[in-house]
């Protein structure tokens, strides 16, 4: 980041704020098999469905126990891993996909931009849920599966902006003196063109880490996505939901930490946008 | 005009086709053999009866050929049998649609009513109290999982206050049959007032959880879009007259500032009507998004491929219909080359 769009990314209290939502949620994440009070998976059946704050011979539950008597609090730092893994690894994967077939799609032209382009158009024709939701029914639950189901068409936000981009700096003054001098294609897009939609990118990838992990939790909450007992936040929020009566803490509290974390990310996003490339507002959150 | 019409026309078609090669070569791939899935699993059959089921629904030929009888069949309007249901996948669709499309319906309306007026309120107080209060809740509109705004709802509304119905369409007992599957609709028309107030109680809470990110963004949309257009020449113009405040802004600016509100809404309506299975879920609420997650579940095939190329169609047709109206609503922007 410049010394210019460092200054004014500091001045942004909300994108500060919005770093220091994820930093903590991420943490808490990392941190989860040291700062977890209990085990995730095996719960005391005596504290069954426990309100938070309780305090039982099996120690102290923040914020309540589910209905095998896990403590939601460990199983939210835990889910944590899960959801920001899975969000980021989506995301990561997308860009580099996405960046890639946008350099390359843009400065090529001709037939490989048409084939890219129209792909695009294709897949942009799917609601994203609906398109998710058939891959999983295909492949099956599962982490991996989830990332390939959702990177499926996630890569396009980042193609779609990198092409532009490049399509602007394909015919700037330094990329002609450059290819003037005797630079290939291949020297023109790593050295020249790819360090120039760098920012673009780096907008993009946040602006979707939220999106991608609130689709996590549609799927996990359906059954599609992340299988019980590993806890992910949408997993948790679907344990909670035959014990809405008696327990509404279970399904509470997950979506609390979904709120804050994509809150923090959209934030952060936006800020980054705001410092490093304003002409980017058509970059949203959503499908 | 007329030939950008055209032009968006003719561009949707090979989009459509992508889809449907799309969805088709999915269910090619689909581990699992189609036949055995129909026939059910554990049955005594023998090789020569999966043969001859698979020469008649054609699974022995080419992909290609394969592909071209989908393509055929899909004109016909034909988008096969359903496994589980043993019934064509085009009916089953058809029951479900009103449901969900009044849902949506009312879930849009829900988000305009709300997220206009706060948008104007926030750009014309800007930085205030008000304004920075309804930025935050969009904010957090956008934030949050649809479907755990409707259990937090359910849970604060149905489970504590018991002032609202937990799930479905309406309560029994009212006297009221349904014709068209528009529930809202038919009440008003029988004019069974009663019922019509029913069904609007079940209605409200999957419409208020389905509509808050839509709410969200146009809230945001109006309240920047207002603030672009109070800026121009002809506001400006129009308060040095000594048009009265109120005026200005409801008549001269929100006219114009509304403009990409409604594309943006447009656009997402088909956003709102794919996003709704999980709401959908969560409510019982005997929709199409239902159907296709329990058709899911079945590993019924030919009803989630159907169901998704429905999805898909409405969607292209709503981007369509968004981009048009943008067209003929703004004449300022360009449809091309030459006079549009």
């Amino acid at each position: 980041m410049s010394g210019r769009a460092w200054r004014a990314f500091r001045r942004n209290r909300l994108a500060l704020a919005g770093a220091a939502l994820v930093v903590l949620l991420a943490l808490g994440a990392v941190l989860a098999p040291g700062v977890a009070p209990h085990d995730p998976l095996r719960g005391r059946l005596p504290d069954r469905l426990r309100p938070p704050g309780t305090v039982t011979a099996g120690g102290r539950y923040l914020l309540g126990t589910d209905n095998l008597g896990r403590d939601i609090l460990s199983r939210i730092l835990h889910g944590g891993r899960v959801s920001i893994a899975l969000g980021l690894l989506v995301v990561g994967v997308s860009i580099v996909v996405g960046v890639t077939l946008g350099l390359v799609s843009a400065y090529a032209g001709g037939w490989v931009d048409t084939v890219v382009q129209r792909s695009v158009d294709v897949l942009l024709a799917f609601p994203y849920l609906v398109l998710a939701i058939a891959l999983m029914g295909l492949f099956g639950p599962g982490f991996m599966n989830l990332v390939v189901a959702l990177a499926f068409k996630e890569w396009v936000m980042a193609c779609r902006v990198v092409r532009s981009e490049v399509l602007a700096l394909k015919t700037a003054a330094f990329v002609e003196a450059s290819r003037a001098a005797g630079a290939g294609p291949a020297r023109i897009l790593l050295r020249h063109l790819l360090p120039n939609v760098i920012p673009a990118a780096v907008v993009v990838a946040t602006l979707r880490v939220g999106w991608v992990i609130l689709m996590e939790a549609s799927l996990s909450f359906l059954g599609l996505g992340i299988q019980p007992p590993q806890p992910s936040w949408g997993v948790i929020i679907a344990d909670g939901r035959d014990y809405l009566f008696r327990a509404p803490w279970i399904s509470t509290f997950p979506g609390i930490a979904i709120l804050l974390f994509v809150l923090g990310v959209n934030l952060l996003g936006e800020g980054l946008r705001d410092a490093l490339d304003p002409r980017l507002t058509g970059v949203r959150v959503g499908e | 005009m007329v030939s950008y019409i055209v032009r968006r026309l003719v561009q949707a078609v090979p989009v459509l086709l992508g889809v449907t090669f799309v969805v088709f070569l999915l269910m090619y791939l689909t581990p699992g053999d189609p036949v055995e899935v129909f026939l059910g699993r554990g049955g005594a059959v023998t090789q020569e009866e999966i043969d001859r089921i698979r020469r008649e629904f054609g699974l022995d030929r080419p992909f290609v050929e394969q592909y071209g009888r989908f393509l055929v069949a899909l004109g016909r309007g034909d988008l096969g049998q359903s496994v589980v249901h043993r019934r064509p996948v085009g009916e089953l669709i058809l029951e479900r649609v009103p449901a969900t499309v009044e849902l949506t319906l009312v879930a849009a309306l829900i988000a305009l009513l709300v997220g206009i007026p706060a948008g104007v309120a926030a750009a014309v107080r800007r930085y205030s109290l008000l304004d920075k209060g309804a930025t935050l809740l969009s904010l957090l509109g956008v934030s949050m999982p649809g479907f755990w705004l409707g259990l937090v709802l359910i849970n604060v509304f149905a489970v504590h206050l018991r002032v609202l119905p937990v799930a479905g369409r309406m309560a029994y007992g009212t006297g009221f049959e349904p014709q068209t599957g528009f529930y809202l609709l038919d009440a008003l028309l029988q004019g069974n007032g009663a019922a019509a107030l029913d069904v609007l109680r079940h209605l409200l809470l999957p419409a208020v959880a389905m509509s808050a990110t839509m709410m969200a963004m146009t809230m945001r949309l109006t309240r920047s879009s207002l603030l672009e257009t109070i800026g121009q020449d002809y506001v400006r113009t129009a308060r040095a007259k000594g048009v009265p405040e109120r005026t200005v802004v409801l008549r001269h600016a929100l006219r114009n500032a509304l403009l990409p509100v409604v594309t943006v809404i447009a656009l997402n309506l088909g956003a709102l009507l794919g996003g709704n299975m999980v709401v959908e879920t969560v409510f019982g609420w005997p929709g199409l998004g239902r159907l296709v997650v329990e058709a899911v579940r079945t590993h019924d095939y030919p009803l989630v491929r159907g169901a998704v190329l429905v999805y898909a169609a409405t969607y292209v047709v709503l981007n369509l219909l968004a981009d048009l109206s943008y067209a003929f609503l703004n004449p300022r922007i360009s449809h091309g080359k030459g006079v549009g």
